[in-house]
């Protein structure tokens, strides 16, 4: 696949359509949680950290992720929960750190709590771990300059929002979202850069997400 | 029946672009869907729909029908019950009479697809029939809890194929081959689901003797011991003890379902005497349980198994308040006291109508709550989009799959 963007070039908008493969496995306690998380696949943790944003795409994330949502509401253990959703997202650099921090979390927990070993789930309620699957498509979408861009960013699918904010932040190990990358290099517009990056996705919906980007890029054409 | 760009409106441009995008991707592929009966269930409605639309966005999709006596079909409804976790006597003559129309119908239908797309277990043998084209198995049941001799038998079919589809996460079972997840959908503008003038819903109430004078309570579903509306009527005889309402049980039968008149006996012998129960069949017409559904005041769905429960959607898409069993896929489509209530039992199923009818914004808060989610996650156009990267999944084991 040829790079969503280049330095000096028109930005290509791809989108990003996922899948979810069943892996098999569940986990029914706190320990068995653990243990799978340690060795699910990278598509696996980044499916459970991720899915809430695509599911509700106009309801404010009230569960960051499964993981949080399962301890706390599935399994009653509260203040686990409030860990796991307390954990910043933004703040991690790879899936695989993320992962080991999740694993970490609930062990940490565990040794501090024994008595939370004892917590189980009904199988109708257990922790099914589910892989996503993600196909990227290239869209007709291109922008040669800012005004084009916020044009495309308004009529683009939502999945591409996601793609280029969060699948290459994260999974695609580029650093920064793909919109940043492209004003700071080929727009030459640090401020409108930094500014887009400062922003933490996770704490609005995909929508709201879309319209702050729209709102600051039209601020700054405006200038 | 409506064109792909007619969905626009609903869904929004963006969501058909990316339809088109990915279709161009299976261009020259021949999808053929293979199922039990063209009229009646879950998956005959939703093949209805999906193909011609597969078709309008240029992926070359078909359907063919297996053939089955009425021996073939009691058979696997009793394979279905049973998958369902429901005791079945099943003995070898079954089995047998299994094998001899599979193997007929081996000999007859010709599986010319580059993906063949099975869907149940009816047809499931004609995995004998693979050459080096793609087999997909699509699971509508409920198999989280099954009968270990019938998922047995059909197991060394299933992991003959090169993927296999389930409903909800928790149906999934331990097997060789990838196994997805894709919910089912409902179609916005099918007849079932469309906007409907109140002269037709109003006509629809005055057609069948149900007066709009009380609270409408109403389930739709194929009489079924399952669906157990007999466990319904028990509810609603409880809330009726507090407000005064009335129960519309309405469904009709499918041509694989020779159970149902059984049900429907038993459910019409326990409301006689009542004039408020109104058990209504009807087959095959969508306008009509479209207006039933809009006519009511709570939709309920309390069955004891589910492999998704599409009326839950329904009512949802019509922003209808729902009471509906904890089952099957039926968590995926409400979320406890957000977007509906989800109950255990009959108690709890008659606690949740009262609250209902006792606090209409309430009710009126669930059922928008439940407009919204039904839009972003079990519509039609989803489905179509799930179904269209499971076919390019078959040609790709990674990932990240780029296109």
């Amino acid at each position: 696949m040829e790079k969503a963007t280049n330095d000096k070039e028109p930005f290509r908008f791809y989108t990003r359509l996922s899948l979810s493969e069943l892996t098999g496995l569940q986990a029914s306690t706190l320990q068995q949680l653990a243990k799978i998380t340690k060795d699910m696949p990278d598509s696996c943790i980044y499916n459970h950290t991720h899915r809430f944003l695509k599911q509700h795409q106009r309801l404010s994330p009230k569960s960051p992720s499964d993981f949080s949502y399962w301890v706390g509401s599935i399994l009653g253990e509260k203040e686990l929960g409030d860990r796991l959703a307390s954990i910043k997202i933004m703040e991690f650099g790879s899936v695989d750190s993320l992962r080991r921090k999740i694993v970490a979390t609930i062990s940490q927990y565990l040794r501090e709590k024994p008595l939370s070993r004892l917590r189980y789930s009904g199988d109708s309620e257990a922790f099914y771990f589910i892989k996503s699957i993600s196909f990227i498509f290239p869209t007709n979408y291109i922008a040669h300059d800012l005004k084009e861009f916020v044009e495309a960013l308004k009529s683009v699918a939502v999945d591409s929002v996601y793609f280029h904010i969060f699948d290459a932040r994260l999974r695609l190990d580029r650093n920064a979202n793909d919109f940043s990358n492209w004003i700071r290099n080929s727009v030459a517009d640090e401020k409108l850069a930094d500014d887009i990056s400062k922003l933490d996705p996770y704490t609005y919906t995909l929508e709201e997400l879309r319209a702050m980007i729209i709102q600051l890029a039209e601020t700054r054409l405006k200038e | 029946m409506a064109k792909i760009d007619e969905y626009t409106g609903i869904v929004g441009q963006p969501v058909l672009d990316d339809l088109r995008l990915i279709s161009q991707k299976l261009h020259g592929k021949v999808i053929q869907n293979i199922n039990s009966t063209s009229v009646g269930g879950g998956v005959a409605e939703i093949l209805t729909r999906m193909v011609p639309l597969l078709k309008e966005l240029g992926v070359d999709a078909r359907w063919d029908v297996i053939k089955g006596g009425k021996q073939f079909f009691e058979v696997t409804k009793k394979f279905h019950n049973a998958l369902h976790g429901k005791r079945e006597d099943i003995d070898k003559h079954d089995y047998e009479i299994f094998m001899e129309t599979s193997r007929s119908n081996i000999d007859e239908l010709d599986t010319y697809g580059d993906i063949v797309f099975v869907h149940d277990p009816q047809p499931i043998v004609l995995i004998n029939k693979k050459r080096d084209n793609k087999w997909i198995w699509r699971c509508h049941i409920d198999i989280s809890t099954p009968n270990q001799k019938v998922w047995k038998f059909l197991k060394d079919f299933v992991v003959r194929y090169d993927a296999s589809v389930f409903s909800a996460p928790s149906f999934s079972q331990k097997l060789s081959v990838r196994q997805f997840h894709i919910s089912p959908s409902i179609d916005p503008l099918s007849d079932k689901n469309k906007e409907l003038s109140q002269n037709i819903v109003d006509s629809v109430l005055v057609k069948y003797g149900v007066p709009k004078d009380k609270p409408i309570i109403t389930q739709i579903s194929r009489f079924d011991a399952l669906k157990d509306p007999i466990g319904v009527i028990r509810a609603y005889r409880k809330v009726k003890k507090d407000v005064d309402c009335r129960l519309v049980l309405a469904g009709g039968t499918a041509e694989d379902d020779p159970e149902g008149a059984e049900v429907l006996a038993r459910v019409r012998d326990m409301a006689s005497g009542d004039k408020d129960i109104h058990i209504l069949l009807l087959p095959q017409n969508d306008i009509e349980v479209n207006a039933l559904q809009r006519a009511s005041t709570i939709i309920m769905q309390k069955s004891i198994k589910e492999g998704f429960g599409l009326t839950v959607a329904e009512a949802l898409w019509k922003s209808k308040p729902v009471v509906a069993s904890n089952v099957g896929g039926i968590p995926l489509q409400i979320k406890h006291e957000y977007s509906g209530l989800l109950c255990n039992s009959i108690d709890s199923a008659a606690f949740a109508l009262g609250k209902l009818l006792n606090d209409p914004q309430y009710a009126r808060r669930l059922g928008e709550n439940g407009k919204e989610h039904i839009k972003n996650n079990f519509l039609i156009t989803r489905h179509l989009r799930d179904y269209m990267l499971l076919f390019l999944s078959l040609y790709h084991k990674e990932d990240m799959v780029y296109l």
